[in-house]
């Protein structure tokens, strides 16, 4: 299928009072039409500033995207005019965030609020916009959807408050959708409903996703590819069938070994990778999972290995194979 | 809401009687009378003032015919002479020509024979309450524009000329700035007058004028910018740090990503949110801005209420005290409950029932 977006060596910094952070340090990747692409790592590895970079939605001060190119349709999105980006952005990419909660203005109604890119970028009328917000409230499963418009956030529950965002940000049938954990902040039977949601409607609607989670087991279901990420890089990117069966990272290795599964026996302890995430104060030079790694090397602390492929359409940052425990060749 | 408004009033009539009492005992439990003067008066006529002012009664009857002219309505039909209807009380209804319900007796001053309290009430008390309200508005209209400006421009030279404006307006006393100003606007320039102020009874309720000119627009200017500045620079700091807090919320984020235009990103998403704190502290705001008129009218030579409510808790005038108070204490009440009601408006996680 037609690639729709292509990220190339993205790098983003922030300017803080303890120095500069090396936030993403040259991320690619891409996404084709239709695909669900799922971000995985844990808590500061650069997830968010990524997706937030490719739609400039940083704050600057003290944020800056320093390098790369974001292509969307051929244009890329780091170049282009504010008034161009801004007529992409809720239109035809669109995001949404953790926290249902905060993510909505509390003093204006559910109406006005998912109305508004209708109002924006197709130029809609109140009443237009309304019966269209009506329909897709409906969609995403929101009972007596025409009765709530004039609601405020607080009156709807944290799930029903997500399921709103999700109708927020499809309301203009975006060909991209960008999750940023949109379930971290629901209880788990609701994180369910709302993954189950978001497949349906993307088998119905047709759009790309890029889910960021840092729960492997969820994204599992969803994705159609898996990106990993460490330290502000992606260091495994594959298939996702391919990269639960052979992770090639020893950090993805990890991070597969510290999930429960079902063929455990109970007395079998999770498994927990050692150390902390890195202090990204530096732009890495040597790999930056070296300090907390099994299989580490003289070479790795030497030299950060380059995404490289290491078996069909699976991509491996790393000298090792943790497979096998010997060098890459 | 209904409910709601039924019950702060009751609550307010609480706050009021409540108020009553503690001035009332304060007052007295501080030594000194209000005949107690720099050359001794003899002790027959002091007994005989106390008399005619009912002092030598127990407190507790002296408190209950306090409260009894004050908060009980009174019936007047026609006596022999006439009607007498704006004299004892500060607010009279007229029913039919003959059957008034009066209402609100603040009794007489002791420092002046030919006035009573009543009179301070309709002649100075609106002055000041206009001044303040002026001076409200002037901290309004400069410091909630000034803190959008400065936080929109952060860290830019609009910024810091913005805040050092607030700077200048909360550390320069009235005393300095009011006669600064008589001096620039109304002697050398002659701009505007430089004492005074423009209006005289009748009182739309008892407080607005109704007689509006150019010139009391003129004379109320300096003053009421004297009065107001230091609080509009304390609006100025507190909507630029509320703003600044709104703009890094999640929710502006989110208007961003869904392409709000910038503009509209501060004005429907930031704004309203922004104002919220702001509105808050324009209750007590108002309060101390209509109580703490005292030094202007002394700069500025205002006929107000100030000189009265001052210097009559030095000569213990136990009325003009008790009355000027409680009177205050009515305005607070009004002032939080308005400023409780703009809360709701702004707010829809407040809803009051
Ligand atoms: N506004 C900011 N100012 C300074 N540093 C920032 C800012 N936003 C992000 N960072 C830094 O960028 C790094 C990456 O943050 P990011 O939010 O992308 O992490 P994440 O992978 O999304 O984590 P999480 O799972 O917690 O959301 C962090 O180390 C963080 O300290
Ligand atoms: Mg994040």
């Amino acid at each position: 299928m037609a690639e729709l977006l292509n990220v190339r060596g993205l790098e983003t910094q922030f300017r803080t009072r303890e120095g500069l952070v090396h936030a993403v340090n040259g991320v690619d990747f891409s996404l084709k039409e239709g695909e669900t692409l799922g971000i995985v790592g844990e808590s500061g590895c650069g997830k968010s500033v990524t997706v937030m970079s490719m739609l400039r939605l940083i704050p600057s001060p003290p944020g800056k995207v320093v390098a790369g190119q974001a292509f969307y349709q051929g244009k890329d999105l780091l170049k282009m005019s504010d008034e161009e980006i801004r007529h992409i952005r809720g239109s035809q990419i669109s995001m949404i965030f953790q926290d249902p909660m905060t993510s909505f203005n509390p003093v204006l109604t559910i109406g006005r609020q998912v109305a508004e890119p209708l109002e924006i970028h197709q130029g809609m009328n109140r009443k237009q916009a309304y019966e269209r917000v009506t329909e897709m409230l409906e969609l995403v499963g929101i009972p007596k959807a025409k009765d709530r418009l004039g609601d405020y956030p607080h009156q709807f529950s944290g799930g029903m408050r997500q399921r709103v965002m999700i109708a927020m940000s499809l309301v203009c049938n975006p060909s991209i959708l960008i999750a940023d954990e949109p379930t971290t902040a629901l209880d788990v039977t609701i994180q369910a409903q709302i993954i189950e949601l978001a497949k349906e409607l993307r088998d119905k609607l047709g759009m790309a996703m890029i889910w960021i989670t840092h729960d492997l087991g969820v994204i599992a279901g969803l994705a159609d590819r898996m990106a990993v990420m460490y330290g502000g890089l992606i260091i495994e990117t594959a298939p996702v069938k391919s990269l639960y069966a052979t992770p090639s990272h020893p950090y993805t290795l990890g991070l597969i070994n510290s999930l429960p599964r079902l063929d455990m026996d109970q007395y079998h302890r999770l498994e927990s990778i050692d150390g902390l995430p890195p202090i990204l104060m530096e732009k890495p030079v040597s790999c930056p999972f070296a300090p907390r790694c099994t299989f580490v090397r003289e070479r790795c602390l030497q030299e950060n290995p380059p995404l490289l492929e290491s078996a069909p359409d699976h991509y491996t940052a790393c000298w090792v194979d943790p497979a096998t425990g010997r060098d890459r060749s | 809401m209904g409910r709601y408004l039924i019950r702060r009033i009751l609550y307010m009539l609480v706050v009021i009687l409540v108020v009553s009492f503690i001035t009332f005992s304060l007052m007295h439990a501080v030594p000194g009378g209000p005949f107690d003067k720099e050359k001794k008066l003899p002790a027959e006529i002091i007994a005989n003032l106390e008399k005619r002012y009912h002092l030598d009664q127990p407190l507790w009857k002296q408190y209950l015919s306090y409260l009894n002219d004050v908060f009980v309505p009174q019936f007047a039909s026609e006596g022999p002479k006439g009607l007498v209807v704006d004299d004892d009380f500060l607010i009279n209804i007229k029913i039919t020509n003959s059957f008034w319900i009066r209402w609100m007796n603040f009794g007489p001053t002791f420092t002046s024979r030919s006035r009573s309290v009543n009179d301070i009430f309709r002649q100075n008390l609106p002055i000041s309450v206009q001044l303040g309200l002026m001076a409200l508005m002037i901290a309004i209209v400069i410091g909630v524009p000034l803190g959008i400006i400065s936080a929109l421009k952060q860290n830019t030279v609009w910024d810091y000329l913005g805040m050092s404006v607030a700077i200048f307006g909360v550390s320069v006393p009235v005393i300095v700035l009011g006669p600064l100003m008589i001096w620039i606007f109304g002697v050398t320039l002659k701009w505007l007058p430089p004492t005074g102020w423009g209006s005289k009874p009748p009182y739309f309720l008892g407080v607005f004028p109704t007689n509006l000119s150019w010139d009391y627009w003129r004379t109320a200017i300096m003053p009421s910018v004297a009065l107001g500045l230091g609080s509009s620079a304390i609006l100025a700091r507190l909507t630029r740090a509320s703003l600044l807090q709104v703009i890094r919320e999640d929710y502006i984020r989110t208007a961003r990503a869904k392409g709000v235009k910038e503009r509209m990103v501060i004005t429907r998403h930031a704004l309203k949110n922004s104002l919220i704190p702001v509105v808050t502290i324009l209750g007590p705001m108002m309060a101390g801005l209509v109580t703490g008129t005292f030094v202007t009218e002394l700069t500025f030579g205002i006929p107000g209420m100030g000189k009265y409510f001052v210097t009559s808790i030095t000569n213990r005038d136990y009325p003009v005290i008790m009355g000027t108070i409680l009177l205050y204490a009515v305005f607070l009440v009004i002032a939080n409950l308005l400023v409780d009601i703009m809360y709701a408006y702004l707010d829809p996680r407040i809803r009051y029932d």
